[in-house]
């Protein structure tokens, strides 16, 4: 027999009077679990696929929408612009690098994106198996479309039209796999790769079989003389004065907008902050409710144990030790309804995932565990450890004469 | 090895209780009888160090318990006193030998006799029953082994007969009589019913005559 044995038999000698209160704290713990995993991951994420590219350059539109489109691909595009404003641009003194993309197909929901080898080499991609692409229709798919639409080398399949699953198809030119990425943890993982002719060809009308057997482009734009459309590109700076100059110009020619993936992201944060601020105000009102819960749950056993309290007195408890037994029965439930809130917390983070295999939750993961998560362990114990002060209080007051005389 | 001396206490001033000096050695019986309201309760309080005296001294062995504090008295009272109430009051959400392991428990004590304890006292079989599934008689044994379960110097029974017929309460004195033998401790029986003179030939009569 130790205090926390006779604390722990205390507690399971109401099943159902501790089981609700580990449950309510571990409901209002869980949703913070859940946002600090999700804001976490977010920003990590997000960070990471916009790792390398200073400015996003597209039809005009919503400028969030263009780094969701085309760093993210979440979001539907802006719309595409002429490839000669975009060769242009890519003269610039200012730009270092640019990527141009090509987008509007799908295959089961996976995007295809048109682009060059850059791309792969922005996010420093290896290969699973096989290699980039060389002629039109070649495509190289993202570790986690091959794993979930089970192709490998050498398949082939028919793209739809437009970004959604549900689109009609091209009937015209099946694509053919020439590799496979490994895994990497970022937007890579999702996406089909090809080359931006790929894109082309299949929009276009009539089929020019010598067009189909030439290399494409590997870095770059494409060499045509028709007048071609891209749907956006990916800049990098060359130096600090381009970041000031660069946007401004671009965004004062008519047809063109740039939008920088840090500020429209910050933006996007600010945004949900509003929500997240909501929700943690709710978690938080719920873990006082819980707290408050415990409270009253303690001070009211106390009425009917006051015998029980009288009686350890007079086994040798001091009033000390029966001010630990009731502290310790806060504890010992804020303590596990933390564990129940934190595994509640990463469950539903992976039905979360589960259930939305292709959105922008699908590349989290709930078995990563985070320090902040022990700061909820901690604050939980504090909340028992606060719940519990006053009924310990009473406790440590007993006059066990009183109450053992008084039946 | 008990010895109370000029011993005063009074809730108000019209209740004032005037306490008879007691003198009891090692293996001794003393039986302290009166009326409720004569005090009695309030005398096994003092001996039991649950109440202060107002006047004089409690000394049980070599300590003075009147004067002990806090902390100390607690812990004094669970190694040395036992006390058994008028009803059991076992802790219910403990088992009877965990009743006795946390009287060991909060004096520091190992309790390697509980067990043989609970076999002299005809309870061995119920040691990992809950309180709720004893019998009254059952229940009150428990509350004796738990008073005995550190080996007191000194035994204090709070009306243990009070619930019992005439055959149950006899053996429950017998019992206290042969535990506070064996353990060579001294036991004072507080009690307004007459059928415990009978077994218990010291007296103290508090509140003039019965």
């Amino acid at each position: 027999m130790n205090m926390i044995k006779l604390s722990w038999k205390y507690l399971i000698a109401k099943p159902l009077n501790t089981g609700l209160n580990i449950l309510l704290l571990a409901l209002g713990l869980a949703i913070i679990t859940v946002l600090i995993l999700i804001q976490d991951q977010f920003e990590n994420k997000m960070t990471k696929d916009a790792e390398g590219v200073d400015l996003v350059v597209g039809a005009k539109g919503s400028p969030l929408q263009l780094i969701l489109s085309s760093v993210y691909h979440i979001d539907y595009p802006t719309g595409n612009i002429d490839m000669k404003d975009a060769m242009a641009l890519s003269k610039n003194r200012l730009v270092k690098n640019i990527i141009p993309l090509g987008m509007g197909d799908n295959y089961q929901g996976y995007r295809i994106v048109g682009t060059n080898h850059d791309y792969l080499a922005l996010y420093d991609a290896g290969f699973e198996s096989g290699e980039a692409w060389r002629k039109p229709f070649d495509v190289v798919l993202g570790f986690e479309v091959a794993k979930k639409l089970g192709l490998g080398l050498g398949d082939t399949f028919i793209g739809s039209h437009g970004i959604g699953s549900s689109s009609h198809e091209h009937d015209e030119h099946p694509y053919k796999i020439t590799g496979v990425l490994s895994e990497k943890g970022n937007v890579l993982d999702k996406l089909i790769l090809t080359s931006i002719e790929s894109v082309w060809y299949s929009h276009d009308e009539g089929h020019d079989h010598d067009k189909f057997e030439a290399d494409v482009s590997i870095t770059g734009f494409p060499e045509t003389d028709e007048d071609r459309e891209v749907t956006s590109l990916l800049l990098q700076y060359r130096n600090p004065i381009a970041a000031v100059q660069l946007p401004r110009f671009i965004n004062s020619k008519s047809a063109l907008q740039a939008a920088s993936p840090s500020f429209e992201i910050s933006r996007l944060f600010e945004l949900l902050g509003v929500g997240v601020k909501l929700i943690q105000g709710l978690a938080v009102a719920i873990i006082i409710i819980a707290g408050l819960g415990i409270f009253i749950a303690l001070f009211n056993s106390l009425k009917e144990r006051k015998y029980d309290l009288a009686v350890m007195r007079t086994l040798g408890a001091s009033s000390g030790q029966l001010f630990i037994h009731i502290v310790l029965e806060g504890v010992i439930l804020t303590l596990l309804g933390a564990i129940v809130g934190i595994a509640i917390g990463h469950l539903f983070l992976a039905v979360l995932v589960m259930q939305n295999e292709q959105g922008a939750i699908s590349g989290l993961s709930a078995a990563v565990f985070l320090q902040e998560e022990l700061w909820i362990v901690g604050y939980a114990v504090i909340v028992g450890f606060v719940a519990s002060l006053i009924p310990a209080w009473t406790a440590y007051q007993t006059d066990i004469a009183k109450q053992l005389t008084k039946s | 090895m008990l010895s109370v001396k000029n011993l005063k206490f009074q809730y108000d001033s019209s209740t004032k209780f005037e306490i008879p000096d007691i003198h009891l050695d090692a293996g001794e019986e003393l039986l302290i009888i009166g009326k409720s309201g004569s005090g009695k309760t309030t005398v096994l309080n003092i001996l039991g160090g649950l109440l202060k005296p107002q006047q004089g001294e409690v000394k049980l062995g070599d300590t003075i318990l009147s004067s002990l504090t806090g902390a100390k008295l607690d812990k004094f009272r669970g190694k040395n006193i036992g006390i058994v109430f008028q009803k059991p009051h076992i802790l219910s959400p403990l088992t009877v030998v965990e009743n006795l392991k946390l009287a060991n428990f909060f004096v520091g004590e190992k309790g390697a006799q509980n067990l043989d304890l609970l076999k002299e006292l005809g309870i061995f079989d119920k040691r990992k029953s809950k309180v709720t599934t004893l019998s009254e008689g059952e229940a009150q044994r428990v509350s004796i082994a738990r008073a005995l379960a550190n080996h007191p110097k000194l035994i204090l029974a709070d009306e243990p007969t009070a619930s019992l017929d005439d055959e149950n309460a006899a053996i429950v004195v017998k019992l206290l009589q042969d535990q506070a033998k064996k353990f060579n401790a001294a036991l004072i029986i507080v009690t307004h019913d007459q059928r415990v003179k009978d077994h218990i030939s010291k007296h103290i009569i508090m509140g003039g005559l019965v």
